[in-house]
């Protein structure tokens, strides 16, 4: 189980709900991809157009926990702010905290992240700050109180994979809380890969929203952080400089 | 009434009296709209109670598709 503040989830993926080709493939997709925790962005809505189709609104509340992110906040009071307006709707208590310090690279302001965590979980909230994968504003963010850590794979949106397990291992090694190893996922086996280094959860979108076909990436996706789950749990033999047979030696029957 | 509506000037009619009179006005009451009224955020559950008046600055904002 993948326990964060007072929830417990069976699956271990949390899926995005951005930039899916329609409705239609996102519900079938969200669906497959048996994820428990669904992000959101918080945006104005436009007041002249009555008939603005939602996702939310084909969801199904009772199975889905919403974890709407600060995504568009620069600073640390911009980012409590998006937080504060998401809980007013009575829907959630959990938020990511993403505060981009950087537009080319889409990296988290380390700074201000970690003043809107302080400031989030001094509000009660559930909060669970996106991350690089700077190992001591890892460890800073946990002191806080944060109820999971979520360092990038690598940059938002690039699908470059985990450019850096080693100091993803680090920061799963320290770190008590769940580690959600988030953005930067492009592939089925970079969701495996994440899982069999010990991280607790996977969050991506692109990689389903954007594939050629997304309702079978999200199974895809699906099976891959089982899999690694599953083969972390195993443990995986040490790596060997030569080969050892797998079959016996002895008996041969050779003339 | 004249209000500031995300950041556009809108006229409502002065009957209004509530956000839940404002977005049944604006038509978005079947949706999960949240409020923000002069940089105060309302629960949802109190939009009945909130009151609006003469260039309230408004802040109506939703759910969407994001990682």
């Amino acid at each position: 189980m993948l326990n964060i503040g007072h929830y417990s989830f069976s699956s271990r993926l949390l899926l995005g709900t951005g930039k899916y080709p329609d409705f239609k493939t996102q519900k079938e997709a969200v669906e497959v991809s048996g994820s428990e925790i669904l992000t959101f962005a918080v945006r104005r809505m436009n007041i002249f157009e009555a008939s603005q189709p939602n996702f939310l609104e084909m969801l199904d509340l009772k199975k889905y926990t919403l974890l709407p992110n600060t995504a568009g906040a620069k600073t640390a009071a911009e980012a409590v702010r998006i937080a504060k307006l998401a809980k007013a709707s009575g829907l959630c208590d959990m938020v990511k905290v993403e505060v981009i310090g950087c537009d080319k690279t889409l990296l988290p302001d380390p700074v201000e992240t970690l003043k809107a965590t302080e400031e989030l979980l001094k509000e009660g909230f559930i909060v669970l700050p996106y991350t690089s994968d700077d190992v001591v504003l890892a460890r800073r963010l946990e002191e806080l109180g944060s109820h999971a850590i979520m360092p990038a794979a690598s940059p938002i949106g690039s699908g470059q994979g985990i450019i850096n397990p080693l100091y993803l291992k680090f920061i799963i090694e320290q770190t008590k809380v769940p580690v959600i190893v988030d953005a930067g996922i492009g592939s089925a086996s970079d969701a495996m890969i994440a899982m069999e280094l010990g991280a607790d959860g996977v969050l991506l979108n692109t990689a389903v929203a954007g594939a050629k076909n997304p309702v079978k990436m999200a199974l895809a996706m699906k099976m891959a952080v089982e899999a690694g789950q599953l083969g972390y749990e195993a443990g995986r033999i040490p790596r060997k400089e030569t080969a050892t047979a797998s079959s016996p030696l002895e008996g041969l029957s050779v003339k | 009434m004249k209000l500031m509506i995300n950041g556009e000037e809108v006229m409502v009619p002065n009957s209004l009296q509530s956000i839940t009179d404002l977005l049944k006005h604006l038509n978005l009451h079947d949706q999960v709209v949240i409020a923000e009224v002069n940089e105060d955020i309302i629960d949802n559950q109190k939009q009945r109670e909130t009151q609006i008046k003469e260039n309230d600055k408004i802040e109506l904002v939703r759910f969407v598709g994001g990682g």
